[in-house]
């Protein structure tokens, strides 16, 4: 039974939107009105984030594993349960999601111009299928939020986008739903082998299925990352399974986009970590190197797209499968001391605040001028300053100038990529990576140059803009922003500063011995021999293997133990044991062949 | 004697509905418009007595092939949702012929001219269904499912003014025909190989003698006649014509209750050689799966007509269903007691895994989603104006739900649940059902097969994506359809309504008893061998490593 009270706030955080978005749909006449249902939701969504900041003050910092968790029998009969639990990973993604959900509504009052009951009844159940995503320990809870994402999502975009609305919302929905079945079937296969190994037990608890994944052979993992890669890798996106982001992006309203980019995509890297990774090692070590190669295509493919864009909102959409190569590369890194894999959760975060904050502006820009066309825009920065301001800032951001938030996040990944034992990841692929922030400096600088300065050029005030704009839009006021924007953005701007110059707040709770990263990490980082010296293939693997175990985290040390501490005594034996064929230059039968011989040793 | 007696017992639900049905032929044909406005709470009566009388009655017999309990839970699916689609079918009143064109008028819907036989034709069919789930014999077996059977053949026929209507009873009935004969072949094969009728003696002739190839023939002839009653490949071409053809709210009596009945059957059918499958019944039933559930989906993405595309649905569920009758009661009592004898204790108390339960789990899951969407489409009517029409005014395309959202947004909320526990989108009861399946056919000692079956499962949930979701898309971003009209039938609304209530409760905290019910009544189902490939993990992992 909970103990504490944050225990019992936590389920709240995932029914409470649920309840108001179904207060939204009572037959109360004041609610059919625009400004009492968008003042309604910014309250509900005011009052999650409050939750989450209240559960965020209950967490222990010191210790971030997973806590807080409570189980409640939901189908004994099938192994479920309604469990669940925060650790240093997830209550971030908790926080960014009710975070940026007042934001959106803030600054969605504009663009939705029809029934915005059920624009926001949509947002309040994204909102609590993110958070049942984020707070699941048990993998069917978790796999039943992320797939319903896709139904507030497809409504979102398929009721309120704009002029090529259906196309985007059934490519998005048939794709995402198309990868996400693959890896349901993922699912039920390590259910079904944890079943096989306790006796006809079947659970769908996560932490209680990481156990399968050393009785699973080195081909069943292959198959299940691949299963799994098929949900995640579409929803990260990943590069060549992004085609579906840039079509929902341009078409979805503001909020849809921001909620997109900010946390639908995070599911991705999310999933990979939580699921993929520990419940398939091997695989995960042997797939390294492809998924970073495509990862770096990624970067550097969209990255040139992004270049010759003209539709802004498209710029930043491509922008994004760019950035999210960055989560995937630092993901699979695999270095000893977590850097990647910390920096891509950093930057995950990082991403949801600087690119939320891009496409809040240009959904401002399309508020007032109808166009997002950078051919038909440009030189706002004296007609609208403060604007420019914000907009500036959040490029800086996404660029990843140091100070911003955007940098930490790139650098650890590319530092984490640099440091990868030979074989996963490597220097070679952090210099093609280096390359996309050069090339996203090029692009977004370029955006910026367009839009911000120049020749003053835009093609006058919408009349919608007029007709329902709120008090003090005149533009000579303010700066070019009314005051509900200047809410809707400050925010984030603040956020964007703060993790740039305080990112030991985030990375403190995922680094460490015991941190959350080095946990899930932990099975997989097993398998990889590293070593000081560059000189891997000199190297006695085994006999290095233990003095680098600082990384790792409990379930990790516990699994190997016993063989380390035999082999350590044959090695003993043998001071001048000479190389293994294990270190072979190829990481990939090195990883595989270690895994072998842990079997093996088992 | 004694036996016919106390076999007798067992059978007051199914004698309360056959009383229900004689007393709906009275009133209904009763020249008192009163008496005739009553009949069909008359069957309604009648159904929720047998209900009871299912629920009061002490289901101790112990059946020949071990589902004990399955009876039992088949015929409260049938009187449930049966109670649903008479909503569906009663809900036009009788004042709804003066809003009609002076033509239209003078036709004969289930609902706007009360007629008895509808009524009585309704219950026999759902007794048949029932009797089906009580089958004990081969011969009885036979009879039970011509009684689901022949009553639908008028229903369709009689209950639409079309010509469409006639055209779908008449190839309804010949197929119809055509299907009994090849599974009476297959029945007289089991009965020539073992030289009974009766499942226990069947039983002990395959223990004692092996499965013969006779036997094994029989079974396959059994199978693919059986497979005109669920509507699958490859004596499904009659689905779209006759769903088509016939009025919506026997449409969705077609849909389910066959369906049960059919499924019902192929259980008892396989359970006369037991699990593992002969390999020749495996390869079929395997085969005919995945065809079933391709070729059904993928017809269903190229279908205009609304009621065409659910009845490929409804074929391409049936695929699905498939999977749990490969699967078997995978860790059944059987294995219980090997595993014992080597020492080993398996939890054989979850549903999860065995393919029985799936299949009992899924069929109302199914039935109500399907109800649920029929349901929407009985509501609507469309005014054609005077262009006479062979579709009448049922709402047939996707035209006529289009923008549905706009105007009634509560059924298309019911629409949408309908369509998305179609797909199987958590946490509705197509997507519970589908985990069963899923995890049931994986646990299944097959082997590759059964990831194969795993993988066809989930691509084919892909596929049929795509067609229930044009669905949505119509009905929430489409035009409005000016010559929709809602018809003032409070009560098929309401049935439609609670169809899609429920299809969200079994996805939710209903799934427990509901499975572990499911779980209870298949559980000891025919093992025959213990799965040479279940035991030690290690080894399996030797096995499978390169």
């Amino acid at each position: 039974m909970p103990d504490n009270i944050a225990q019992l706030i936590i389920p709240l955080q995932l029914f409470l939107p649920v309840l108001f978005a179904f207060g939204l749909l009572l037959p109360i006449p004041a609610l059919k009105r625009r400004r009492v249902a968008w003042g309604y939701s910014a309250v509900t969504s005011s009052l999650s984030f409050g939750m989450s900041l209240f559960v965020a003050s209950q967490f222990d910092w010191s210790n971030p594993g997973l806590q807080l968790q409570a189980e409640f029998v939901w189908m004994p009969a099938m192994g479920l349960e309604f469990s669940y639990g925060l650790d240093g990973i997830s209550i971030w993604l908790v926080l960014l999601t009710t975070f940026l959900m007042p934001v959106v509504v803030l600054g969605s009052l504009i663009e939705v111009d029809h029934d915005m009951r059920t624009f926001h009844f949509w947002l309040h159940i994204l909102e609590a299928a993110l958070i049942g995503t984020f707070i699941a320990t048990d993998v069917m809870m978790f796999y039943a939020c992320f797939e319903f994402t896709l139904i507030p999502l497809f409504f979102l975009i398929g009721l309120f986008g704009h002029a090529n609305k259906l196309k985007a919302a059934m490519t998005f929905f048939y794709y995402t739903f198309t990868g996400s079945v693959l890896t349901m079937a993922g699912v039920i296969y390590v259910a079904w082998r944890y079943s096989q190994i306790h006796d006809g037990e079947w659970t769908f608890n996560i932490v209680k299925l990481y156990s399968v994944a050393e009785h699973l052979s080195f081909t069943e993992q292959c198959w299940i990352m691949g299963a799994m890669l098929a949900g995640f890798a579409v929803k990260t996106p990943m590069f060549p399974f992004h085609t579906w982001l840039p079509l929902a992006h341009t078409e979805a309203p503001t909020a849809g986009s921001v909620d997109l980019a900010g946390l639908v995509l995070k599911l991705g890297p999310y999933g990979l970590l939580r699921l993929a990774i520990p419940m398939a090692p091997d695989a995960a070590v042997a797939f390294a190197p492809y998924l970073g190669a495509f990862a770096c295509v990624g970067i550097v493919y969209a990255a040139l797209i992004c270049w010759v864009q003209s539709d802004a909102k498209k710029l930043v959409a491509y922008s994004s499968v760019s950035h999210m190569g960055f989560c995937i590369i630092g993901l699979f890194a695999f270095d000893s001391e977590n850097i990647g894999a910390s920096g891509a959760m950093l930057y995950m975060l990082s991403h949801g605040l600087a690119t939320g904050g891009l496409f809040l502006c240009i959904g401002m820009l399309y508020d007032r001028f109808e166009t997002r066309d950078l051919r038909k825009l440009g030189g706002l920065a004296t007609e609208m300053p403060l604007f420019s301001f914000f907009f500036v800032l959040f490029i800086l951001a996404s660029v990843g100038l140091p100070g911003l938030n955007g940098f930490v996040g790139e650098f650890l990944t590319m530092l984490g990529t640099f440091n990868s034992p030979d074989g996963v990841l490597g220097p070679a692929f952090a210099i093609v990576a280096a390359t996309g922030v050069v090339l996203s400096a090029i692009y977004l600088l370029f955006l910026t140059g367009k839009l911000i300065w120049g020749q003053e050029k835009h093609p006058g005030y919408s009349r919608k803009y007029n007709i329902i704009a709120e008090h003090g839009v005149d533009p000579s006021h303010l700066h070019g922003l009314s005051r509900r924007e200047i809410a809707t953005l400050a925010p984030l701007a603040v956020m964007c500063v703060v993790l740039g110059v305080f990112p030991q707040l985030v990375l403190q709770s995922l680094e460490g011995d015991d941190g959350p990263v080095a946990t899930l990490l932990g099975p997989a980082k097993a398998l990889i021999e590293y070593d000081e010296d560059d000189d891997a293939s000199q190297e006695d693997v085994i006999a290095e293997r233990p003095s680098h175990q600082e990384g790792l985290g409990e379930g990790a040390s516990s699994v190997d133990y016993g063989l380390d501490a035999e082999i350590l005594e044959l090695n003993a034996e043998h001071p001048l044991r000479p190389a293994t064929p294990a270190t072979s230059p190829d990481g990939v039968g090195s990883a595989h062949s270690v895994a072998l011989t842990k079997a093996g040793g088992r | 004697m004694e036996t016919l007696l106390a076999k007798l017992g067992t059978l007051w639900p199914e004698i309360v509905l056959l009383m229900g049905a004689v007393s709906c032929l009275a009133t209904g044909l009763n020249h008192s418009p009163f008496a005739r406005r009553l009949t069909p709470a008359v069957a309604a009566a009648s159904m929720l007595v047998a209900a009871l009388l299912v629920l009061i009655i002490p289901d101790d017999t112990v059946h020949p092939l071990g589902l004990d309990g399955m009876g039992w839970f088949v015929k409260l699916a049938v009187l449930g949702v049966g109670l649903l689609l008479l909503a569906l079918a009663a809900g036009v009143p009788d004042a709804l012929m003066q809003q009609r064109r002076t033509d239209a008028a003078v036709t004969f819907d289930a609902g706007t001219s009360i007629k008895g036989e509808f009524y009585a034709f309704f219950l026999l069919s759902a007794t048949g269904a029932m009797l089906t789930a009580g089958a004990t014999d081969l011969v009885w077996l036979f009879l039970a499912l011509e009684l689901v059977s022949l009553p639908t053949y008028v229903m369709i026929a009689t209950t639409r003014d079309t010509a469409i209507a006639q055209e779908s009873a008449i190839k309804y009935f010949f197929l119809g025909a055509m299907s009994a004969a090849v599974f009476l072949y297959g029945f007289a094969l089991i009965y020539g190989a073992t030289g009974f009728t009766d499942f226990e003696n069947i039983r002990a002739a395959v223990e004692a003698d092996g499965v013969n190839p006779l036997l094994i023939v029989g079974v396959m002839m059994s199978v693919l006649g059986l497979c005109f009653k669920v509507a699958a490949v490859p004596m499904h071409v009659y689905a779209a014509d006759v769903y088509q053809g016939a009025a919506t709210p026997v449409t969705a009596f077609l849909a389910y209750v066959p369906k049960v009945a059919g499924f019902v059957a192929l259980m008892l059918v396989l359970s006369l050689v037991g699990w593992p499958l002969p390999t020749p019944v495996l390869a079929l039933l395997a085969v005919v799966a995945v065809l079933t559930m391709t070729l059904g989906n993928l017809l269903a993405c190229v279908q205009g007509n609304l009621k065409r595309v659910l009845a490929y649905s409804s074929i391409a569920q049936s695929g699905y269903l498939m999977l749990g009758l490969i699967a078997g009661p995978a860790l059944g009592a059987d294995v219980e007691a090997v595993l014992t004898l080597f020492g080993g204790s398996r939890d054989v108390s979850q549903p999860i895994g065995n393919g029985l339960a799936a299949v009992l789990f899924y069929l109302p899951a199914y039935g109500l989603a399907t109800i649920a969407g029929f349901g929407v489409l009985g509501v609507l009517w469309v005014d054609r104006g005077e262009n006479p029409d062979p579709l009448d005014d049922e709402a047939q395309t996707f035209d006529s739900i289009s923008g549905l959202w706009h105007r009634h947004p509560f059924l298309a909320g019911v629409l949408l649940v309908s369509m998305l526990s179609l797909v199987g989108i958590p946490p509705l009861a197509g997507f519970m059902g589908k985990v069963l399946l899923g995890s049931s056919i994986v646990s299944a000692p097959l082997q590759t097969l059964s990831y194969v079956l795993l993988i066809a499962l989930v691509i084919n949930s892909a596929i049929s994506a795509a067609y229930y979701l044009r669905i949505i898309i119509v009905a929430f971003f489409g035009r409005d359809a000016e010559a929709t009209h809602v018809r003032p039938t409070p009560l098929r609304f309401a049935a439609a309504a609670v169809a899609a209530v429920i299809a969200f409760a079994l996805g939710g905290h209903l799934a427990t008893p509901v499975a572990q019910s499911a779980h209870e009544a298949t559980r000891h189902g025919v093992v025959k061998a213990p799965p040479s490939e279940l035991p030690e993990p290690d080894t399996a992992v030797a096995d499978a490593a390169p």
